[in-house]
């Protein structure tokens, strides 16, 4: 790698990172597979739709009511493809602006999990001692209360204190989500605290906030990456559960309020809200499925 | 061996405890007043002082915690705050449900992924094993309450299958009841399982002992079942047996759907009334059952694996 960084004529030590990350054997492995790739275009896609509905580009009209009540689909204007809902509001627009509520829960979710979750792994690994067996009971008692009744009790709880919505569901998928990164990360830090250039680092009298922050934890961001991915599947996947039971998102429409609101509305034949919802949550989750998996091969320095 | 299995279950206690802190804090502290809840509407200041009093709410949140404590240890949840039964009994009103909800469930997914597993490790890499690891992916991306609406639709409603809702006494009518949710059940599990035990599988079969098998001339079906899935066996039993504490609190989302009178569906409707006893006496339930399996889990290992040992 060094190597390669020396043929470049850059001297910004962050553009030489990049490219020797660009350059490095897990990212080639990555780019080589196509289908993660056909995968990441897909979900910028999806990013791009959430950036313009949060620009206010588009879905800023999720309210208003553009036809007749159960409109199927097909019409003339764009926002009658897809059809209307009870209200006769347009189902595509909701759909797209759904796309910003998924993004919204999954990566908020997601970074407070793995943040916090590696963090955790990381100090207890690296201290050991009390420290390690606080952290240790703390994600075994987690483990072992089911994660829906932890999050349902949590939505309930939080909800009495906090306006209910988005803000109650970071809450309660952050509290829960840590214990999976924070498993991973311990286990692979107490691999590294023994290994020489830790010890280097000690010797040479660098802090242990210093070690942990820029030796340590570095060489455990491709296991938390692939958490990441995993922990916004989870969110998305979770917040139509939420929904269903009246804790998820509540004054926007979200693919789980979507998917609820139409529990009943099959059976008199409108399949459209819930088919619109469904295949535009597919679509985002799959892709970060496939992408996660194809992550965890490259990273996986068994397999290189 | 035995001293391992007490070593263990001192280490449960622990972690136990933690179980009743962190359900007394969520419930107790942040929660709020279950008084509120169970009073109603128009009650006046001294029925809530009443209610906190009868269910000793008025006392300091340590004495609160002991008390619970003590409820824990004696195994006695006193009675729902919502309908004033002992909290044992309605336990055992709804488990049964519950059970018959998921244990055939959990026994034919295992046996279906570990089927198909099987298929696609034999054709692993090939179009036949990309084929199934393609649906398995895209059955776990679809949302859990799709596939409940959905297959009441289909199943229930247009081909008139099944039962759209509730439960019945007699074992022949149950099934009516329960073959729908147990058959959504199945398919929202199956790609997660299938996708595991393939691993598991492909995993094996790229072990000396299976080429050894196969250069001796074992046919394809004998290496498959006695050399491959055989030694496979320990993480097949340790994912059967970390899924049984949780087959007793059945399904919340599908006895709720479905109207089946389990201990999720009871669970959630203890949640929604803060009715609290219930809530931890099912938790703990289940966390005890929990820190008992993963135990029982480690010994089996030594069991099924003589290489094992427990220190």
């Amino acid at each position: 790698m060094t190597t390669a960084a020396a043929t470049t004529d850059t001297t910004n030590p962050v553009v030489r990172r990049l490219q020797d990350i660009w350059r490095s054997r897990p990212s080639l492995k990555l780019r080589r597979d196509r289908f993660a790739m056909v995968c990441l275009v897909v979900i910028s896609l999806y990013m791009l739709i959430a950036l313009m509905v949060a620009l206010g580009i588009i879905g800023g009209d999720f309210a208003d009511r553009v036809g007749t009540n159960y409109q199927s689909p097909g019409g003339e204007s764009w926002k009658l493809w897809l059809g209307t809902d009870r209200q006769g509001r347009s189902i595509i627009v909701r759909m797209l602006y759904s796309t910003k509520v998924a993004f919204n829960v999954g990566f908020v979710s997601a970074l407070i999990g793995s943040v916090v979750g590696s963090l955790l792994g990381a100090i207890a690994g690296y201290f050991g001692k009390t420290t390690d067996t606080v952290v240790v009971w703390l994600y075994s008692t987690i483990q072992s209360i089911p994660n829906l009744l932890l999050l349902i009790a949590l939505s309930y709880a939080v909800s009495r204190w906090l306006d209910r919505g988005l803000i109650v569901v970071y809450v309660a998928f952050g509290a829960t989500f840590w214990v999976g990164p924070c498993r991973v990360v311990r286990g692979e830090v107490l691999k590294l605290r023994e290994s020489d250039y830790v010890q280097a680092a000690r010797a040479m009298g660098y802090s242990h906030a210093r070690i942990l922050l820029l030796h340590v934890l570095p060489n455990t961001l491709h296991l938390v990456l692939v958490y990441f991915a995993l922990l916004f599947v989870a969110a998305i996947k979770s917040e139509v559960i939420l929904s269903y039971l009246g804790l998820g998102v509540q004054g926007e429409p979200s693919w789980g309020v979507m998917i609820n609101q139409s529990r009943a509305e099959l059976i008199n034949g409108y399949y459209w809200q819930i088919g619109a919802a469904t295949v535009a949550m597919l679509g985002l989750v799959l892709c970060f499925n496939v992408f996660a998996d194809a992550l965890q091969d490259a990273l996986d320095p068994k397999s290189l | 061996m035995w001293a391992f299995i007490l070593r263990r279950l001192l280490g449960g206690i622990p972690i136990i405890l933690g179980v009743t802190l962190i359900t007394f804090l969520l419930l107790n502290v942040v929660g709020g007043d279950p008084a509120l809840q169970m009073a109603g509407k128009n009650a006046t200041e001294e029925d809530l002082a009443a209610l906190r009093a009868e269910y000793g709410l008025d006392k300091p949140l340590v004495s609160q915690y002991v008390d619970y404590l003590k409820q824990t240890v004696t195994f006695d949840f006193g009675k729902s705050y919502k309908t004033k039964e002992p909290v044992v009994d309605i336990l055992k009103q709804r488990v049964g449900p519950s059970i018959s909800l998921t244990l055939p469930a959990l026994i034919a997914t295992t046996l279906l992924a570990i089927a198909i597993g099987l298929i696609a490790a034999a054709f692993r890499q090939r179009a036949l094993d990309r084929g199934l690891m393609a649906l398995a992916v895209t059955g776990m991306s679809i949302s859990f309450l799709v596939y409940i609406v959905v297959g009441q639709y289909l199943l229930a409603f247009q081909l008139r299958a099944f039962q759209i809702h509730g439960y019945a006494s007699g074992w022949g009518e149950r099934w009516q009841y329960l073959s729908l949710p147990i058959i959504v059940l199945i398919v929202v599990g199956l790609g997660y399982d299938t996708r595991f035990y393939r691993s598991v599988l492909v995993e094996e079969i790229g072990r000396d002992h299976v080429t050894t098998a196969v250069a001796k001339g074992a046919g394809p079906t004998r290496v498959l079942t006695r050399h491959v899935l055989r030694n496979a066996l320990i993480p097949i039993v340790t994912r059967v047996m970390i899924s049984l504490p949780f087959l007793v609190t059945g399904s919340l989302l599908l006895e709720s759907f479905f109207g089946i009178p389990g201990l999720g569906a009871q669970l959630l409707e203890a949640i929604e009334s803060a009715d609290f006893p219930v809530i931890r006496a099912l938790t703990l339930l289940i966390s005890v059952l929990f820190v008992l399996t993963t135990i029982l889990n480690d010994v089996l290992y030594a069991v099924v694996d003589p290489r094992v040992r427990l220190e």
